[in-house]
């Protein structure tokens, strides 16, 4: 990453700007408008489907979600985030101390990814499969797509996490992590209250 | 570009890599990958053109061998109008107007020595090119390349028994779905860098208006891609996975993806179109040595632009089975958002006026773009309306009038730009007598072209229709002669662009030599060196003042560059 170096001239000095948001965070708030702005596409054509269809949501004969597991996990996951915001508000003031807690915060997503797996594959069980109806297809897509943002966000706590253990995080990319993985866990409930409920 | 970036010093900056074979291979410079969008950019642009050929003369001559082509079959026909059209739009205006010059334009004019993230830069390119790569393979699969209109509309999209291109389809919308995340990197990477790494002194009323628009039609694009790429996920699915989102037999609902689309589609336009309006403002005040008139208002209307190009989607599907209620208020927005435009174009005549103006090529292309633009944004109010819409969907008369947007927007505004910046980037002139020859051999033809289909239109002569002599009220001589010379006038503006590419080629090994600063502008790529070296400056430049600093009086010169000390 080429950074250009600020040099001083007289007279400038009150005119050279320092960022106000640091780079990697403005990229990652760019990217996030995009995902946030494909959910909503999903979840309106998922809203569209659902109100026209004729013999009320879900359609007769079709399994039931888990709504009290899933709920469960949800709390998991929003746990998940709190935990990061532990991390960042200790990184302030002792990095070393961010650690641990930044360690939980991957582990409860960890587990929101492999509890919702197990889910899955008793719903498939159940006769629930991407094309046997639209409402296994959107169940199956949207869910499925929060999942691929989950495990990404892990991928960004990771190596978040072994940054801090190198001491080589810089308080920018912790600030782009944190970002992305409460997007991730701020979408859920909304995704949830949707699909679920 | 090769040697001087090799042998101009570094001026004390890091050095990316080494300048070997690497580094014209995977270049993390921005001006490297800006030209490496733009000749892909017009390569496709030739690829284009020659489909436009190919369909025109099926049209004008139905049945005959068209030469370099052969008989276009039915199928062929409908393959050679969608690759046109996605072509143009996703493979011609987008890489060319918004990665070539925002690659090239960005740190040279904010005053950086590159991208924020130049490695992602990197990356955008590689996506691209791999898009290009699919997008041309789908054109050999067997049963040939997707033929359902550059607007996909399913089932036909969706399902390989009614478009008979089941391998086509869906490197169609691989190809497509590559190039938005090239795109994405790349708007990300422009936003990031105009914001946090310009010149110590450039405020935010300092930046270039082209700037501006690049990161305007960038933050556009990063807002309404996303419901797309939704809508392209669920189509993939469809085709590949066998769901049914859109067969309104199992629950879905086929409309869906014209809003899903046309959500993404319209700001399209804008995305487009801004840069062009950007492009075209430097040049204007360039060649009319006065300031551009109303900075402020334009970057506040780009913007008004940009939110109301949310609100006008589904003036695309009045006919589609929407609401007629709903309708009123698409109509209503649709007829809003013209007055934006024809605001900027006010304001680009107030520039012009009193200015001492040069009829230079590049000043030729940025008056007719605004003068070709006003055309297609008058005639749009005729479809922007529902009730006129009723019969217009469909028709020449739609045609004729989205070319008279896009022809100006990725082709008018690109010449403006391209041989406006041309000693920039190559350091050398290019020549004006046949940049004028070019110019008006270019500009004659494509009114030649779109103003009879226009009459073709109103006469009620459908779109994607592979040979009108099954409809005998449409099949007569008065209007075939008009297909004909429209056709004729494609052939001879296609013809006119061989003096283009000779020219440019040409001028970028002997023309004559450009200096720094050739047109005695003011923004900061004037500056540095013609072709600029590796990191740009030797020393990096502070900002004064404003970009447009034209006849000040009580200086000798009539111009002041913004990095010149009071």
């Amino acid at each position: 990453m080429t950074q250009r170096t600020l040099r001083l001239v007289p007279g400038t000095e009150t005119l050279a700007s320092r960022p106000l948001i640091s780079s990697a965070a403005l990229g990652m708030l760019l990217f996030v408008l995009v995902e946030l702005m494909m959910f909503s596409g999903l979840m309106s054509a998922f809203s569209i489907v659902k109100a026209a269809a004729p013999g009320g949501w879900p359609p007769p004969g079709q399994a039931r979600l888990p709504i009290e597991e899933t709920a469960f996990n949800s709390v998991v996951l929003l746990a998940s985030g709190a935990f990061l915001l532990l991390a960042a508000r200790r990184f302030k003031l002792r990095r070393s101390s961010a650690s641990l807690p930044l360690l939980v915060s991957g582990l409860l997503g960890a587990f929101f990814v492999i509890f919702q797996g197990v889910e899955w594959v008793g719903l498939v069980r159940q006769g629930l499969t991407l094309t046997s109806s639209t409402h296994g297809s959107f169940f199956y897509l949207i869910v499925g797509m929060h999942a691929l943002h989950a495990v990404g966000g892990l991928g960004f706590l990771l190596s978040t996490w072994v940054r801090l253990q190198r001491r080589s995080l810089d308080s920018s990319v912790l600030v782009a992590t944190q970002i992305f993985w409460y997007f991730v866990v701020g979408l859920w409930p909304i995704l949830y209250g949707m699909v679920y409920l | 570009m090769a040697q001087s970036a090799q042998t101009v010093p570094h001026g004390g900056h890091e050095h990316h890599e080494s300048h070997g074979l690497s580094y014209y291979l995977f270049p993390l410079d921005h001006k490297i990958i800006g030209m490496q969008y733009l000749f892909t950019g017009m390569f496709m642009a030739l690829i284009g053109g020659f489909f436009a050929y190919a369909f025109r003369m099926q049209l004008a001559f139905p049945g005959m061998s068209v030469p370099f082509f052969g008989v276009v079959s039915a199928g062929e026909y409908n393959s050679l109008v969608t690759n046109h059209g996605s072509i143009m739009i996703f493979w011609v205006a987008m890489p060319v107007l918004i990665a070539a010059f925002g690659n090239f334009l960005i740190p040279l004019m904010i005053g950086c020595d590159d991208m924020v993230f130049p490695k992602v830069n990197r990356l955008s390119y590689q996506i691209f090119l791999l898009s290009v790569i699919v997008l041309i393979t789908s054109f050999f699969v067997p049963g040939g390349g997707f033929g359902g209109a550059w607007t996909a509309y399913p089932p036909l999209s969706a399902n390989a028994q009614y478009s008979l291109t089941p391998l086509g389809s869906t490197l169609w919308l691989t190809a497509v779905a590559l190039e938005f995340v090239a795109f994405l990197l790349g708007g990300i990477n422009f936003v990031t860098t105009v914001m946090n790494s310009r010149a110590p002194g450039m405020k935010l009323y300092d930046i270039p208006i082209v700037v501006w628009m690049i990161v305007i039609a960038s933050i556009l694009f990063t807002a309404s891609v996303g419901p797309l790429i939704a809508g392209a996920v669920m189509l993939f699915m469809d085709q590949v996975v066998g769901t049914q989102f859109y067969d309104p037999a199992a629950g879905g609902d086929p409309v869906l993806w014209q809003h899903l689309f046309w959500f993404f589609g319209h700001p399209e336009v804008y995305v487009v179109l801004l840069p062009a309006m950007g492009i075209t403002a430097d040049v204007m005040v360039t060649f009319a040595r006065k300031k551009l008139f109303a900075y402020r208002t334009v970057l506040y209307t780009a913007v008004g632009t940009g939110v109301l190009s949310f609100t006008v989607w589904a003036h695309h599907q009045f006919i589609a089975g929407i609401d007629p209620r709903m309708a009123n208020v698409f109509t209503i927005t649709t007829l809003l958002i013209s007055i934006p435009i024809a605001e900027m174009c006010f304001v680009y005549i107030a520039t012009l006026y009193g200015g001492s103006i040069t009829f230079k090529t590049p000043m030729l292309w940025a008056l007719a773009f605004v003068a070709e633009f006003l055309i297609g944004g008058v005639t749009g109010i005729f479809l922007g309306a529902s009730g006129a819409d009723i019969y217009f969907h469909d028709t020449y008369f739609v045609l004729a009038h989205f070319h008279y947007t896009f022809f100006p927007i990725a082709i008018i505004a690109v010449y403006a730009g391209l041989t406006y910046w041309f000693p920039k980037m190559f350091g050398r002139m290019m020549n004006d007598t046949l940049g004028k020859i070019h110019f008006w051999g270019t500009i004659i033809p494509f009114n030649m072209i779109f103003l009879p289909l226009f009459l073709l239109g109103a006469w009620g002569q459908h779109r994607r229709i592979y040979s009108y002599q099954n409809f005998p009220e449409l099949a007569g001589d008065t209007m075939q002669n008009l297909r004909i010379l429209a056709t004729l006038s494609l052939v001879t503006m296609l013809l006119f662009q061989l003096v283009f590419l000779y020219n440019f080629f040409r001028s970028m090994f002997k023309g004559e030599k450009a200096g720094k600063n050739p047109w005695r502008a003011t923004t900061l790529e004037w500056t540095t060196e013609s072709p600029p070296g590796h990191g740009n400056w030797k020393e990096m430049p502070t900002v004064y003042r404003g970009p447009y600093e034209y006849g000040t009086p009580g200086r000798d010169q009539d111009f002041w560059p913004q990095n010149e000390p009071s």
